[in-house]
């Protein structure tokens, strides 16, 4: 036997390169740093960073579903807000039923009548998922633009749907006694409601990532977006996975609405079909099917929109378009994609 | 003779070319079959949509792009003329002036989108033009000094086209000539040339590239055929048709505003028609927008009986009360998609095979 092994050599990326690997984590911090010298003032600055995090993490809820059914599936749903509309309105069903938890002086019991809320609608939502999966999506697998119209007619069914059980009307979902109002620190207010969304998007974040990095099923999910056929080749139903993911995204979608229907605190039926234009933003922003950039992407558009809405009210919306096209001129892919454009 | 205005297209079905001849004989003598300004009123809109889902049909049809722009493009229109007659006074000329503004930037709009995103797959394409159209919206809304904001614009139109003024003493076959009689024949007489220009483009050499690039992207490439170059060309064409529909729609209405041309509701119908009528025929652009400002108009009433009828039943007198029409036509949507891909054209078409 010979001595000399061939050893393999990993050789080290250049640094420029792997710096430009980590560049859209900095995006976050330097638009941060570029409301700071906007707004000037360092409390206004504060309660629009919060206002900002806690609605760019209601939007990573709503859209991280979305982008890893279209990573797994390779569909976009376009229907996705309805769920978002449905969540919202089975949420104020059972918030009205809990009124007495909600009016509650007691922290616990507003907190639960939420948390109640939350697993109602997740649970009705999932469930709906997978009825629209089944019903909507199943025959149009593989055909894009079929999908675009599917999706579209299921959702324009869904909110009708909504006339029907609730009413055209807009209703108005009040927050829980002790979510009213808000903290002063320092000189800046801070929404209580919206530090409990940003707690809840961060808990999300961190639990979707451990799931995806450290579980055998995101390990599978994973797998699934880089290369389905061959998941499906070492023996897994990939089939079945598809559908749990589509109902946990479905779900998430759910409790986006709730959160954004508690964040407005006025619910439409369209309101679904309104924040889809935000979530489409952040999921192309985030490059389709990447649940970090997702993140990113709607930290980016939250902020953002914020600190646009504060210095120029007017161009508050096109502002997160005007983000969009500048992420897509230095990465046309997004700024993590997974899926190759097929 | 006849051939030669259809380009060689005929409808290829017996049935098919009946329906199409009864349309195009009520809309020609729409004002003496149907007296009354309701009638006339839809079949102005059935004339304005026919453009307007045929110049969507070009591109979602022959061409498989998807866009939710394309109301973005019809405002651009609409805005156009109106903001030409509000700033320029009832006259064609303002008209005319504000209308190739509006069309112009449309096309240079078109362009820009299409140069920018159209290397991206189907679905990246359908969520950027969405972001961008509902920008769009927001913007109008918000310039309020320049487009009336959420209100619209409210503005006079040339006298000629105005119910005051009166063509002839006398009435011809019963009914006075009036300019809202001209006024729904100039927007006919547009309608029909646009129709029958798109249907000239899509049976052109050009039309048959577009369809190579649907089909087999990378195969017309192989050829030669630069497929965003093809790809960008029909969007500004189809932009361009939409923005002339806009104008027609902001001429007959006398009134513009965003939920008459901008709201994402029209768009969800100019889908509707598109697939109902059937995609890539422009057959199918005349048949869907047909049924559908017919159902629009009239399947209300219809329901309203319904209604009544199953008062009685609580659930389904909700499903079948007149508001919720719109949830039916999204499930005869989403069957139309499932079970006649081809629409109700492609059904006829086939039906003779």
């Amino acid at each position: 036997m010979s001595e000399t092994l061939i050893r393999p050599r990993i050789e080290a990326r250049p640094l420029a390169e792997r710096l430009a690997d980590k560049a859209p984590l900095l995006l976050v911090p330097l638009l941060m740093l570029g409301g700071l010298v906007v707004t000037g003032n360092p409390s206004t600055w504060a309660t629009l960073t919060v206002a900002g995090l806690a609605m760019g993490l209601m939007i990573f809820i709503m859209a991280s579903g979305l982008t890893l059914v279209f990573g797994l599936m390779d569909i976009i749903n376009f229907g996705h807000g309805a769920f978002v509309a449905v969540g919202a309105f089975i949420g104020f069903t059972v918030l009205t039923w809990l009124s007495g938890w909600t009016a509650h002086p007691s922290v616990l019991m507003n907190l639960a009548a939420m948390l109640i809320a939350i697993t109602v609608t997740m649970l009705a939502t999932g469930l709906m998922g997978y009825g629209f999966e089944k019903v909507i999506i199943k025959p149009v697998y593989g055909q894009h633009l079929k999908q675009i119209l599917v999706t579209m007619g299921g959702m324009i069914i869904a909110q009708q749907l909504i006339h029907v059980v609730w009413g055209p009307d807009a209703l108005h979902l009040s927050r829980p006694l002790a979510l009213q109002g808000s903290w002063v620190i320092g000189d800046a207010a801070i929404e209580k409601y919206r530090l409990v969304a940003v707690g809840i998007g961060l808990a999300l974040f961190v639990a979707m990532r451990h799931v995806l990095k450290h579980t055998k099923v995101g390990l599978l999910v994973r797998a699934g977006v880089e290369n389905g056929e061959m998941v499906e080749a070492l023996g897994y139903r990939i089939r079945r996975l598809f559908l749990v993911v589509f109902m946990v995204g479905s779900a998430l979608a759910g409790l986006g609405g709730v959160m954004w229907g508690l964040y407005q605190e006025t619910i439409t039926a369209h309101m679904g079909s309104e924040i889809m234009v935000l979530v489409f933003i952040v999921v192309i922003i985030g490059g389709l099917g990447s649940v970090e950039g997702c993140f990113i992407g709607a930290l980016l558009v939250g902020l953002l929109a914020n600190y646009t809405a504060f210095a120029a009210p007017k161009v508050a919306l096109v502002s997160t378009i005007g983000l969009m096209v500048v992420v897509l001129m230095w990465r046309p892919q997004g700024l993590y994609p997974v899926v190759k454009a097929k | 003779m006849l051939m030669k205005l259809l380009s060689g297209d005929r409808p290829g079905s017996p049935l098919l070319t009946v329906v199409l001849v009864l349309i195009l004989v009520g809309l020609a003598f729409a004002p003496f079959l149907f007296p009354g300004s309701k009638p006339l009123e839809t079949a102005a809109r059935i004339c304005i949509f026919i453009v307007l889902v045929a110049s969507y049909d070009l591109l979602i049809g022959y061409t498989g792009i998807v866009s939710f722009a394309h109301t973005m493009f019809f405002g651009l229109g609409a805005y156009g003329t109106a903001l030409g007659l509000t700033l320029g006074g009832a006259s064609f000329a303002a008209a005319g002036l504000g209308a190739l503004c509006g069309v112009s930037l449309a096309a240079l709009l078109a362009l820009a989108i299409g140069l920018f995103s159209l290397r991206v797959k189907a679905i990246f394409f359908a969520m950027v033009t969405l972001a961008i159209a509902s920008a769009f919206a927001v913007l109008v809304s918000q310039l309020s000094f320049l487009t009336g904001g959420e209100d619209g614009l409210n503005y006079r139109i040339p006298r000629e086209l105005t119910p005051a003024f009166r063509l002839f003493d006398e009435p011809v076959l019963g009914l006075r000539i009036d300019g809202k009689v001209l006024s729904y024949y100039l927007i006919f007489g547009v309608a029909l040339v646009l129709f029958l220009a798109l249907v000239r483009i899509v049976n052109s050499p050009f039309g048959r590239v577009l369809k190579a690039v649907r089909d087999n992207g990378f195969r017309a490439e192989a050829i030669g055929y630069k497929a965003v170059h093809y790809r960008t060309a029909a969007t500004v064409l189809s932009a361009m048709m939409a923005a002339m529909a806009g104008v027609l729609l902001a001429l007959w209405l006398r009134y513009t505003g965003p939920a008459t041309t901008l709201s994402m509701e029209i768009m969800v119908d100019i889908l509707l028609m598109v697939v109902i009528g059937g995609m890539g025929t422009m057959y199918g652009a005349v048949i869907g927008a047909t049924l559908f400002i017919l159902a629009q108009t009239y399947l209300q009433a219809l329901m309203g009986l319904a209604e009544g009828a199953t008062a009685g039943i609580p659930l389904l007198s909700a499903l079948v009360a007149p508001d919720r029409w719109l949830m039916w036509l999204g499930v005869l949507f989403v069957l139309s998609v499932y079970f006649f891909p081809t629409g109700v054209v492609g059904r006829l078409r086939a039906g003779r095979a």
